[in-house]
């Protein structure tokens, strides 16, 4: 392995993750980093659902406008191939753990179905397309791009855990106090832009 | 236009505004408000698709199996995404450049979807296409609004013209902390109009009735 890759495999992981944060610098997946941030347990398993899903279908995504998509001239019709792509992964992977892996099914399986129309996942899809990565690229990108939703997530719930026991003025109870939250929390993590020089 | 039908085009705008009220469609709300020009061109931009996707639903609401009916409905309106995303990149270069990754996400954006939902399957294609129009302005007016006061709390401008001269502005406004921070502080001066708390919704009572809602129902 030489010195470039070796870079260029820390930027797309760790870069991604604290430098390109996809819920607090790009804001895609903020619905299920509110909705799901409730308990700590619940970001948890949201986490772990969007880092697989996200890497499995950005390697079908990539296929399928590598070979199907370019090849013929239809890179307009990208946005309506991705999202059919990414809907029906989601519900085969969804079919396949409820067949063959139940336990797993348990825990990640209420999650599945809300990344279908998760905007990170169709997000991701498209910047692996503008940023030209080959396949390899393109899944450790995605499963950085999960992680650091996951990262996001499970900080901001063992935030909202304690906010609930805090005394905070009534207008600023629920939805502002979390918004206000994130903020900070988006702060925190511009201090790690220049990480790399 | 009778009474029924002014009310559907109206509330949208402010007793069940997409964004302060509804609490729909986050991500661009955030993103995209960085100055107020982006914001409004983002709004019509879905205003546009939400149009076009409410009429198409209420339609074809006959048509359309009910089992089968989200996938149909995402697949509508991503066409519809792809044809303005289209005609941006024909006609206003710069403006999808700004907008960038922006616009195809619009598929996902929960508004539309929420819409056809919740309203257009169940009534008739005028009444929706009013509906859709509503909403749409109301989406507008939030975006410009967030995006007025981010842009003059950043830069001191107001729709690209300077105000503030040289007075040094907190740009941490215009980066994505102040997205958060500005939104957040209008949700609670909303509350506190309202003097109701606001709620965060939870992925399983959200009014997008996607596969999640679906699966408890089968489960039952």
């Amino acid at each position: 392995m030489n010195g470039d890759t070796f870079k260029m495999i820390i930027y797309l992981s760790f870069g991604t993750i604290l430098m390109e944060n996809f819920v607090l610098s790009n804001f895609l997946g903020i619905c299920p980093f509110l909705g799901t941030s409730k308990k700590l347990s619940s970001a948890v398993g949201m986490g772990v659902a969007v880092v697989f899903t996200m890497a499995i279908a950005s390697a079908a995504t990539w296929v399928t406008n590598e070979y199907l998509l370019v090849p013929n001239g239809l890179e307009y019709l990208q946005t309506i191939a991705f999202i059919l792509v990414i809907a029906g992964l989601v519900q085969f992977i969804e079919m396949l753990i409820k067949k063959f892996l139940p336990p797993l099914y348990n825990a990640l399986g209420i999650y599945l179905p809300l990344i279908t129309t998760n905007c990170a996942v169709l997000g991701v899809a498209i910047l692996n397309v503008q940023y030209e990565y080959n396949l390899w690229q393109s899944v450790l990108y995605s499963a950085s791009a999960g992680a650091s939703f996951m990262v996001a997530t499970i900080i901001f719930a063992g935030i909202r855990e304690k906010i609930d026991f805090n005394d905070i003025p009534k207008c600023f109870k629920g939805l502002p106090i979390a918004l206000i939250t994130a903020a900070f929390l988006s702060m925190a993590f511009t201090g790690f832009q220049g990480l790399f020089g | 236009m009778n009474n029924r039908s002014l009310n559907e085009m109206t509330k949208g705008i402010i007793k069940e505004n997409p964004t302060f009220v509804l609490v729909l469609g986050m991500c661009p709300t955030l993103a995209i408000s960085t100055a107020a020009k982006n914001g409004f061109m983002m709004g019509i931009a879905a205003t546009i698709v939400l149009i076009f996707s409410n009429l198409l639903i209420s339609l074809l609401r006959k048509v359309i199996p009910d089992r089968v009916r989200i996938p149909c409905y995402i697949t509508l309106i991503a066409g519809l995404v792809t044809i303005v995303q289209l005609l941006l990149q024909a006609y206003l270069p710069d403006l999808n450049r700004t907008l960038g990754i922006y616009i195809p996400l619009i598929v996902v954006n929960c508004i539309i979807l929420a819409r056809a939902e919740m309203f257009a399957n169940k009534n008739t294609p005028w009444h929706s296409v009013l509906d859709g129009l509503g909403m749409g302005l109301g989406f507008t007016l939030s975006l410009t609004c967030i995006g007025i006061i981010r842009e003059f709390l950043g830069t001191g401008s107001f729709f690209g013209m300077k105000l503030t001269g040289d007075i040094p502005m907190p740009t941490i406004f215009i980066m994505p902390a102040g997205a958060f921070l500005v939104l957040g502080t209008l949700m609670a001066v909303i509350a506190k109009i309202k003097d109701k708390p606001m709620e965060i919704k939870d992925c399983s009572d959200c009014p997008m009735n996607c596969s999640g809602k679906q699966d408890k129902e089968e489960n039952r």
